[in-house]
């Protein structure tokens, strides 16, 4: 239980995916400008990497290693998450009307975030079981949500700002974000010292 | 100049990938912790940037158009698996240094957005050179701010130790905030020295791969749609 609890801290808080790994700076960046876009955004993210690594784990784990077709990993996942976030956006559609008018908007451009790309690959280098694998990528979903919320919060501060003409926009953004990260520096070797293995 | 060298040339400066375009972030602000890391990165994707660009410009008329976006990231993920297996055989340490950032070239926006943006319009040779021209430019940004990061960040450039600086460096340049710290800055720069004005909108739909299946025309009232139907 312990193990779970570790991998799931340390996914949301130490390994944060978009400020310490610099994975999905694009939405990051993209999408943080309101609070609802940024919190639909991330719901979406957490809903597709869960949904992509109990798709992907056992195609790895029955299909590619078995077959020593291990090198195909980098095409076959990404196809499996294009063809994913396809079918899920249609069954949303079809059954679920009002998450999908939520999630909606943001599902296509899922597909090339590189979060959810490289949770898939990273839940197989770093060897954990099927249990371990999704508890790893809610956690780093979840960690992606709580980015892009404190993220959203300090730009709507940003916004009415007066800024030097040529930090407006991106560089400022950028400042921004690096300051945030630097508030998750803070979380490291918090769980050594939490759970001590 | 000739059309040839205006191609070459605009991908290094005017339209500069990383740092007027602001695609391809990820790769940028993770393997820029060394100069070695960031031209590794920067080989590996212009290789993949290529042979994509050459391959999809040459298939621009067979492909139909409505399956060419998963058309061109079977072909782009094709050759991210054949750089992977080269560097994993020929550099294993900077197959090591730059670990999952190497599969994840197949989603880099720079790659879908030159093959969708250039390549489906142009023929073979000019595809060729804008794919080499946005190669450069990636490879050169990557190159400054792994620059920047590594010598005041670690006191050293490419490895090689830097008398004054080794005693006082600023670790947190090579650490996540500096990489975003870094980035900004030099963004501000552009905006600064080039004579491009900054960009009200962060992302314009011309440089978003997902332009075509998002069916909005700019990102704005995308979030502001967003907001009404919450």
């Amino acid at each position: 239980m312990t193990k779970f609890i570790v991998i799931l801290l340390s996914a949301v808080f130490i390994n944060n995916y978009v400020l310490s790994r610099f994975l999905g700076i694009c939405p990051f960046l993209g999408v943080s400008k309101k609070l609802d876009s940024a919190t639909g955004m991330s719901l979406a993210v957490i809903f597709v990497m869960l949904m992509a690594t109990a798709a992907t784990y056992p195609i790895q784990k029955f299909l590619l290693d078995p077959n020593g077709l291990g090198y195909l990993q980098t095409i076959v996942f990404i196809l499996v998450i294009a063809a994913l976030v396809q079918l899920v956006e249609i069954v949303l559609k079809r059954y679920i009307p009002s998450l999908h008018k939520s999630l909606g908007v943001y599902l296509p451009l899922i597909t090339t975030n590189c979060a959810v790309l490289g949770v898939t690959i990273l839940n197989i280098d770093e060897g954990y079981s099927f249990a371990e694998a999704m508890v790893n990528s809610l956690g780093s979903g979840l960690g992606f949500f709580l980015a892009m919320v404190m993220f959203s919060g300090v730009r709507s501060t940003i916004e009415g700002s007066d800024i030097p003409e040529s930090f407006k926009g991106l560089p400022v953004t950028l400042t921004a974000a690096a300051i945030t990260s630097l508030s998750f520096l803070g979380f490291s070797g918090v769980i050594e010292n939490l759970f001590p293995m | 100049m000739n059309k040839t060298a205006q191609n070459f040339v605009k991908g290094i400066i005017k339209e500069n990938p990383v740092l007027v375009l602001v695609l391809g972030t990820c790769p940028t602000l993770a393997t820029s912790t060394s100069v070695i890391n960031a031209l590794g990165m920067g080989a590996a994707a212009t290789v993949v940037l290529l042979c994509s660009n050459i391959v999809i410009s040459a298939l621009r008329k067979v492909i139909p158009d409505k399956v060419r976006i998963p058309c061109y990231i079977v072909l782009i993920a094709g050759f991210v698996t054949m750089v992977q297996m080269l560097v994993k055989a020929f550099a294993p340490d900077l197959d090591k240094a730059l670990g999952i950032y190497l599969p994840l070239i197949v989603v880099n926006c720079i790659i879908l957005g030159r093959a969708e943006m250039f390549a489906n319009k142009n023929n073979v040779f000019d595809s060729a050179i804008d794919a080499l021209g946005m190669g450069v430019g990636f490879t050169l940004a990557l190159f400054c701010m792994a620059t920047i990061r590594e010598v005041f960040g670690n006191g050293t450039f490419a490895g090689i130790e830097i008398p004054v600086l080794i005693d006082n460096h600023v670790s947190i340049l090579t650490m996540a905030p500096g990489g975003f710290f870094v980035f900004g800055l030099l963004i501000a720069a552009v905006n600064k020295f080039g004579k491009y004005k900054p960009k009200k909108k962060d992302f314009g739909c011309e440089g978003c791969p997902q332009a075509d299946s998002c069916g909005k025309t700019s990102c704005e009232k995308d979030e502001k749609e967003a907001a009404v139907s919450d």
